[in-house]
């Protein structure tokens, strides 16, 4: 695959897919190495990092085990956020696509709705969500899709609006087509690519405002999170600063990997463009 | 004289251009017979594509009449326009842009049979199969990509899809230009015998009044939105009444040499 090849070469590329890759591992792996409830307790509490090899990252206030949490916290940042950014992108394609191919009060009102979700802040809008129906996995990824789809409806507005004047849309209605089958069928696979070049900023911008929810108690209760694990470790963060640090510094990372790989996908796709 | 095919009546359509009306065409009126090619020439912008669009209904006239093997065509919607489609087709001037990038050969065939109900899905890919034939192409490239077959090949694609819903009229907007010479020989040999077998009138756009002679019963020629000159195709090309006629066979000096071109 020369694609992934040459996704490679580029220095961001490589960084972030390594950073992916771990992340994704970690979060896959988190069943096998640490079968027991990350929430259980697991030895003494306040266990310093690196004493005891059974508990390689120490353990917390209640004598959880830290790694078994940062393991199974990435996978809770990874379903959210994968789930949010398909969310937000389905919904903003799908509303983008209507708005642009309809036309008219369709477009206006649509369009208009778009404009109100944009207005306002999107953590504010994912806090007021969450707090109204109650924390679950499900009702944050609602939460973070809610801000997050006006970004996908709008460059697939902008997308569309330049697609439905080409020669074959007009071609398929002359065939006959249904405007909808012209506008899910014709339309929308070709306004695509650049929608999903937007899937890195919705992904990295998921785990962040997943684990804020989280640090502010917001998140599922059931799950460990990165979020809740720094918040966790904030009470004792004079004499357990490594509590915060180590699910900080996952964070980080992933977060920084996502962003990475995005750029090295933009870079990749702008010199294929330059050398075609 | 039996009910004409086609007939334009008045038809008006401004576009509004950097907030200045323009009129593209203003009150054109026109008739297309059964199994007659009626060509329709003029200068850049005097409105041949914008009648064309019009008759398809891709764009809204302003003012006039269309009406379509008897029926009003301007008073269809919905599902009774989709339906009438079947019997109203075109071929666009730049085959590439005509299709989905993502279409396969197959597919874009399939589209009319499948949308106007002819053939069960289990049928289908065997008419599909006769009509890549009957344009002249191999059965077995179905299966390709559009963008991966040659022009020439996409053009007959794009013709056979046009016929595949068994149309009395095909509108064709500069459906030869942009072939290479060689080619575009063998795509009028093939609109004929189309017509021929399958009684299909034709309104061939052109700028191109040595293909226009070849081809076309009659000519119609456009300046500025309106029809200026309309006759049988040797004698205006021969002899050219308006301005414009003038004009246009004055620009193609071979045409005054009198090389005579087979009449399709
Ligand atoms: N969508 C549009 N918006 C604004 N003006 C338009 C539009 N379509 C056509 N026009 C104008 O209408 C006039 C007629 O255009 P049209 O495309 O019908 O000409 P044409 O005879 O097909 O020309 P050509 O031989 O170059 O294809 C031109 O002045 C053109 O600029
Ligand atoms: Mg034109």
């Amino acid at each position: 695959m020369t694609i992934i090849h040459r996704f490679l070469k580029t220095p961001e590329g490589l960084a972030g897919a390594l950073l992916l890759a771990a992340f994704v591992l970690v979060a896959l792996a988190a069943p096998f190495f640490f079968p027991r409830d990350p929430l259980s307790i697991a030895g003494p509490a306040l266990l310093r990092p690196f004493q005891d090899w059974s508990l390689p990252l120490g353990t917390d206030r209640l004598g959880r085990d830290v790694l078994a949490g940062i393991f199974h916290g990435a996978r809770t940042s990874l379903a959210v956020s994968l789930a949010a950014a398909a969310a937000s992108i389905a919904v903003g394609a799908i509303v983008g696509t209507l708005a642009g191919f309809g036309g008219g009060w369709t477009d206006e009102v649509l369009m208009r709705i778009t404009d109100a979700f944009q207005t306002v802040p999107g953590f504010l809008l994912a806090l007021a969500f969450v707090s109204v129906v109650g924390p679950s996995l499900g009702v944050v990824v609602a939460a973070i899709a809610l801000s997050a789809w006006t970004g996908p409806a709008r460059i697939a507005r902008a997308e569309v609006l330049s697609i439905r004047e080409r020669d074959y849309v007009a071609s398929a209605r002359v065939a006959g087509m249904h405007p909808l089958e012209i506008a899910f069928r014709e339309v929308l696979p070709n306004a695509l690519p650049p929608v999903l070049a937007l899937a890195s900023v919705i992904v990295a911008q998921a785990i962040l405002v997943e684990a804020a929810l989280s640090f502010l108690g917001l998140g599922d209760p059931n799950r460990v999170t990165w979020g809740g694990m720094i918040a966790e470790g904030r009470t004792v963060l004079r004499s357990a600063p490594f509590l915060s640090i180590v699910p900080g510094i996952a964070l980080v990372l992933t977060v920084l990997g996502v962003y990475l790989a995005g750029e090295g996908a933009v870079e990749t796709a702008a010199k294929r463009r330059s050398l075609a | 004289m039996s009910a004409p095919l086609l007939e334009v009546r008045g038809l008006g359509k401004r576009f509004s251009r950097n907030g200045r009306p323009v009129a593209a065409l203003n009150g054109v009126s026109l008739n297309v017979a059964h199994c007659e090619t009626l060509a329709l020439v003029g200068p850049s912008g005097s409105g041949k594509s914008t009648l064309g669009h019009a008759i398809l209904r891709l764009i809204e006239p302003d003012s006039g009449g269309i009406s379509f093997e008897g029926q009003d065509l301007l008073a269809l919607s919905g599902g009774r326009l989709r339906a009438a489609r079947a019997r109203l087709q075109m071929v666009f001037q730049d085959p590439q842009a005509a299709f989905n990038p993502r279409a396969t050969v197959a597919g874009v065939i399939d589209d009319p049979l499948r949308i106007h109900g002819i053939g069960s899905r289990g049928e289908r890919p065997g008419l599909i199969r006769k009509l890549l034939e009957r344009v002249g192409l191999s059965p077995d490239l179905g299966e390709r990509a559009v963008h991966e077959i040659s022009g020439g090949q996409r053009q007959r694609v794009a013709i056979a899809r046009a016929i595949a819903t068994r149309p009395s009229l095909v509108v064709l907007d500069e459906a030869v230009s942009a072939l290479d010479v060689s080619v575009r020989g063998d795509i009028l040999t093939l609109l004929a015998d189309l017509q021929r077998e399958e009684n299909i009138a034709y309104l061939f756009i052109s700028h191109d009044l040595g293909v226009v002679r070849a081809v076309a019963h009659r000519v119609a020629i456009m300046d500025a939105g309106r029809v200026v000159e309309m006759g049988e195709a040797r004698q205006v090309i021969a002899d050219p009444q308006s301005a414009t006629g003038k004009a246009l066979v004055a620009a193609v000096p071979r045409l005054r040499c009198g090389i005579s071109t087979e009449n399709a």
